[in-house]
């Protein structure tokens, strides 16, 4: 709620009050609980996912100092096993996706000049469903009944004659809870960008990291349908004596892995796209130019996220299956880094062209650069299916996929909180803060990460909770531990750094890094209603080009003001041509109860209570029926009448 | 250790730091290099000596596209900093040369490199090679040979220089069987059978371990291979057929009997003797094989003798209960279990 913003020439002091009326929330409990403003829920988004993340990343660094030393005893190998499990499904669906998905929801309204997403109402709910799917897995682990059985739940181990108790029950019906989630939220981001971009913001003006989040959705819409139904057929033949996955009555283990992977190697870049994106987002303001290459990058992004569903089998290099499959999959995985490299080199190119400002965001950009390009050689090494054969399944393939979610992840992630930290809290982090917390995290990341490869290529498999001193893996693994332990004080700093600026950060003004997008152009934090003008966008740097900037306060006009009724604009999906003033939901309960009452379902079906379960469909029903009930307002009262 | 030498400038480079990093990484490949390590970049088998070649082919690769990288990343660090003029083009070229093209014609070169060994490793051997089956078990590997009704667990032996086939089954979940100085992964997947071959160069022992996670003691489910001379490995196939060595003492005659009578022969068999059970490892020649658990601990009379009192406390959920082995029977046990060699 910033007053500090003067009024725009070009709009009046009854219009801004107007907008604050119709999208501000009231400061209190019942709004807390029934806002669909995209920026809170973004911001939900990303604080519950470094939850998860924290959580996580916890279990690893107990695994970590069991693994210091050999045949050490801290953990059971029960305990590690649910850790090595939970630390993987938890990284993997409810911190890397739903921080990305947190910056998408904080970000992709304004970056678009719009004033919330298509379906702010289902966003509210998307964010529900998943903090409760979220605890609904975690829930499990001091239960000792959490999932034990590796992130991706191979069959028949997942089974259960072979794994008795609910611990791939909560596996199962975890993930298809949370699924709910990221497929609501993937199709409001496709729906948000296509149908709510600014006037002139055409295909061709859209920002990088719109179009990664946007690539990324339609992999989520397109990747999860094989991983719900893998889930599903799982829960049917552990709770109803289905065989699909099980050889003895007729099933096939193998079908698990292909309908796993098929979801799974998708995933990879549904995690890494939109830290592409991040990249793209973050450069122009310390190079001060624009990316170069951007058609070159916006083809990169769509060749991967259709290529990348024709590489699944590569993580089935060693199951046997027919050569001349192998090498058609080992060529696809092969050209799959081309896309890869194309975006690397342009970002190269922007860096020896424009003028660095190496601060903190930029530090982390490098840091991304460097591990990056490391694992995208291990990747690129694991497409020959003859060396895949020898290191999948062994610690050169944990060191590779940690080089690639940290780097292709992480390392954009704490890029993107510096970096919009000052957007979202209004005030500027510590700058030491933040490149200590950078060294400490780079150091710690390779300390941990590359002595992986070695001791992979030294006969270590993965996902063993103890190894015997005789066989050279001794000195990497305490290396590695100690790495770790860096790794966790650099993040502890990022923490500390977001603290202490929302705590005593100066005012960071609404664009401190001269940015060239249109979130920079918004207050910080933004008011309710983003932009008291809906900008008219001129090119791909709206924020850096003047044309733009007046059509937002000089050039202001009433059809992009729309201060009457809580209201945005639609336009066309290619050019953006402004069709119409579209009225936005008020608060509501609606989304909670819903994900309420289908955590109720889940947990109902966990327990096995199936009666509850029944009782809780027919609640979904009447729930989604309440919320479709159209509405009883006059016209005037949601401004359609003008 | 030519290549300790050669490894160092990539983690040099990539911290900055020459001094520590170097030496770590020489520190890590002297572990990897030394006797007992199960090294894939030691390799002493035909399969896994084509695979270190096309790993030292793709590691140089790597290390010079790194070091463009680098060198691209250096430069704009010291020269595009401070006042240095923002410069607007659009190098459109350079991006699809340096990030396409070039990456384009050397990804071709190496999948090309990669058939070849993949059509290599795929090429077992003949119709009437020698054949071991292998059978996975949670969580130790049942071993038999083709023509021969004994069995051994945990430990494959080979005559040298021969390619062996190996046929890999599992008794329940997936598996996956790995001797990294020999021969690259093959998964065992239930209700189907798989095949693979091992050829050994050179005399000696090789570990392999599981590496496909199989539940709680995945950790624990290590084999060896003992590539021996031909006439070596004869005796061997012949003593599988033969009953196992008799007891010669009366100590040993009494632990045969207690293992006969008792709960052991519920799941154990020894040939030639009333024990047939086919729950646990065959153990006709546990005297002689080189560990317990499948790797868990060392073979010799205070791990065994812990190991049947409780094998709980050593590997945690294996399949074996704690035996109600009167203390006194308990010497006579280990002493008739280590005689069978």
């Amino acid at each position: 709620m910033s007053t500090t913003l003067s009024t725009p020439p070009g709009i009046g002091r009854e219009d801004l009050a107007r907008l604050a009326e119709h999208w501000d929330e009231p400061r209190s409990l019942r709004a807390w609980f029934t806002t669909v403003d995209h920026k809170k829920i973004g911001r939900r988004y990303l604080v519950t996912a470094a939850f998860f993340f924290v959580l996580a990343g916890l279990s690893a660094l107990v695994m970590r100092t069991q693994l210091a030393r050999p045949e050490s005893g801290v953990l059971s190998p029960q305990e590690y096993n649910q850790l090595f499990t939970m630390h993987g499904t938890a990284m993997i669906f409810l911190f890397a996706t739903p921080m990305l998905f947190g910056f998408g929801n904080f970000l992709v309204p304004l970056m678009i000049g719009s004033r919330d997403m298509a379906f702010p109402r289902l966003n509210a709910f998307g964010y529900w469903v998943f903090l409760f799917a979220g605890l609904f897995m975690w829930a499990s682990l001091p239960f000792g009944a959490a999932p034990n059985n590796g992130w991706f739940a191979y069959a028949p181990l997942n089974q259960d004659q072979h794994n008795p108790g609910l611990h791939m029950d909560v596996y199962a019906l975890g993930l298809l809870f949370l699924g709910i989630s990221t497929t609501s939220g993937a199709i409001n981001f496709i729906v948000t960008a296509l149908k709510l971009r600014a006037p002139g913001m055409s295909l061709n003006r859209v920002p990088l990291f719109v179009w990664a989040i946007v690539a990324t959705a339609f992999m989520v819409v397109f990747a999860l349908p094989a991983l719900n139904t893998d889930n599903a057929l799982l829960f049917l033949d552990r709770r109803f004596d289905t065989h699909f996955f099980d050889p003895g009555g007729g099933g096939n283990v193998l079908l698990w892995q292909h309908l796993f992977w098929i979801f799974g190697h998708p995933d990879v870049y549904i995690i890494v796209m939109p830290g592409l994106g991040i990249v793209s987002a973050v450069l122009p303001a310390f190079t001060r130019r624009g990316v170069v290459g951007y058609p070159l990058i916006v083809l990169a992004i769509v060749a991967i996220s259709i290529v990348s569903f024709g590489v699944w089998v590569h993580h089935m290099f060693a199951t046997g299956l027919p050569q001349l499959s192998y090498s058609f999959f080992s060529a696809a995985s092969t050209i799959i880094t081309i896309p890869s490299g194309i975006q690397i080199f342009a970002w190269l190119a922007t860096m020896m062209l424009g003028r660095l400002v190496l601060r903190a965001p930029l530090l982390f950009v490098i840091g991304f650069i460097v591990t990056f390009v490391l694992g995208g050689f291990t990747g690129a090494m694991f497409a020959l299916t003859a060396f895949d054969q020898q290191v999948t399944d062994s610690y050169f393939v944990v060191a590779h996929f940690h080089y690639v979610l940290l780097g292709g992840a992480l390392f954009p992630i704490l890029a993107g909180i510096y970096f919009w930290l000052p957007k979202i809290t209004g005030r500027m982090y510590h700058e030491g803060l933040g490149r200590w917390a950078f060294w400490l995290v780079f150091t710690g990341m390779h300390v941990t990460f590359f002595p992986m490869h070695l001791y992979g290529l030294f006969g270590m498999p993965r996902r063993v909770y103890t190894y015997r001193s005789d066989l050279g893996w001794d000195v990497g693994n305490l290396i590695s531990s100690i790495g770790s332990y860096v790794l966790a004080l650099g993040l502890l700093l990022v923490l500390i750094g977001v603290v202490h600026a929302i705590r005593r950060g100066r005012p960071a003004g609404p664009d401190p890094w001269e940015g060239d997008s249109l979130e920079w152009s918004a207050a910080s934090p933004p008011e309710a209603y983003n932009f008291p003008v809906i900008p008219c966008v001129h090119s791909l740097h709206p924020t850096w080009d003047e044309r733009t900037v007046e059509s937002t306060t000089t050039g202001a006009t009433k059809d992009r003001i729309l201060s009457e009724g809580k209201r945005t604009l639609f336009t066309s999906e290619l050019d953006a041509r402004p069709e119409r003033a579209a009225p936005m939901p008020e608060p509501s309960f609606k989304p909670l109860v819903l994900a309420g009452v289908l955590l109720v379902f889940f947990t109902a079906l966990l327990l096995g209570a199936y009666p509850v379960a029944v009782a809780a469909v027919l609640a979904v029903a009447a729930t989604i029926a309440a919320w479709l009930w159209p509405p009883r307002r006059p016209d005037e009262e949601i401004g359609i009448a003008s | 250790m030519r290549r300790t030498a050669e490894t160092a400038p990539r983690p040099a480079r990539r911290q900055r730091r020459p001094g520590p990093m170097l030496l770590l990484a020489g520190l890590l490949l002297l572990a990897g290099c030394s006797g007992g390590s199960p090294s894939a970049l030691n390799p002493q088998g035909t399969g896994a000596a084509r695979v270190n070649g096309l790993w030292w082919l793709l590691f140089w690769i790597s290390v010079a596209v790194f070091a463009e990288v680098m060198a691209l990343l250096a430069w704009a660090l010291v020269f595009r900093r401070g006042t240095a003029r923002v410069r607007h083009g659009q190098p459109l070229r350079f991006v699809t040369i340096a990030g396409a093209g070039l990456p384009f014609i050397i990804l071709v070169a190496v999948y090309g490199v990669g058939l070849r060994d993949l059509a290599a490793l795929g090429a077992g051997p003949g119709r009437d090679a020698l054949t071991v089956e292998v059978i996975g078990h949670q969580w130790w590997w049942e071993v038999r040979y083709a023509g021969r009704s004994g069995a051994t667990a945990n430990e494959i032996h080979i005559p040298v220089g021969e390619r062996v086939k190996v046929r890999l089954r599992t008794d329940d979940v997936l598996h996956s069987f790995w001797v990294p100085q020999l021969m690259p992964k093959t998964d065992l997947i239930s209700g189907e059978t798989r095949e693979t071959w091992l050829e050994a160069r050179q005399a000696g022992s090789y570990r392999g371990q599981c590496a496909e996670y199989c539940g709680t003691q995945h950790a624990h489910m290590a084999f060896l291979v003992v590539a021996q001379p031909r006439a070596d490995f004869d005796a061997f196939l012949d003593r599988l057929d033969a009953p196992a060595r008799a007891p010669q003492t009366d100590a040993e005659r009494r632990g045969q009997q207690t293992f006969v009578q008792g709960t052991c022969a519920a799941c154990h068999s020894i040939r030639g003797t009333g024990a047939q059970g086919r729950v646990g490892p065959d153990l006709s020649n546990v005297g002689s094989r080189w560990s317990i658990g499948a790797g868990a601990v060392p073979n010799d009379a205070g791990h065994l003798g812990g190991w049947i009192a409780n094998s709980q406390t050593v590997k945690p959920g294996n399949a074996m209960p704690p035996q109600p082995v009167d203390a006194a029977r308990l010497p006579d046990l280990i002493a008739y279990l280590r005689s069978l060699e």
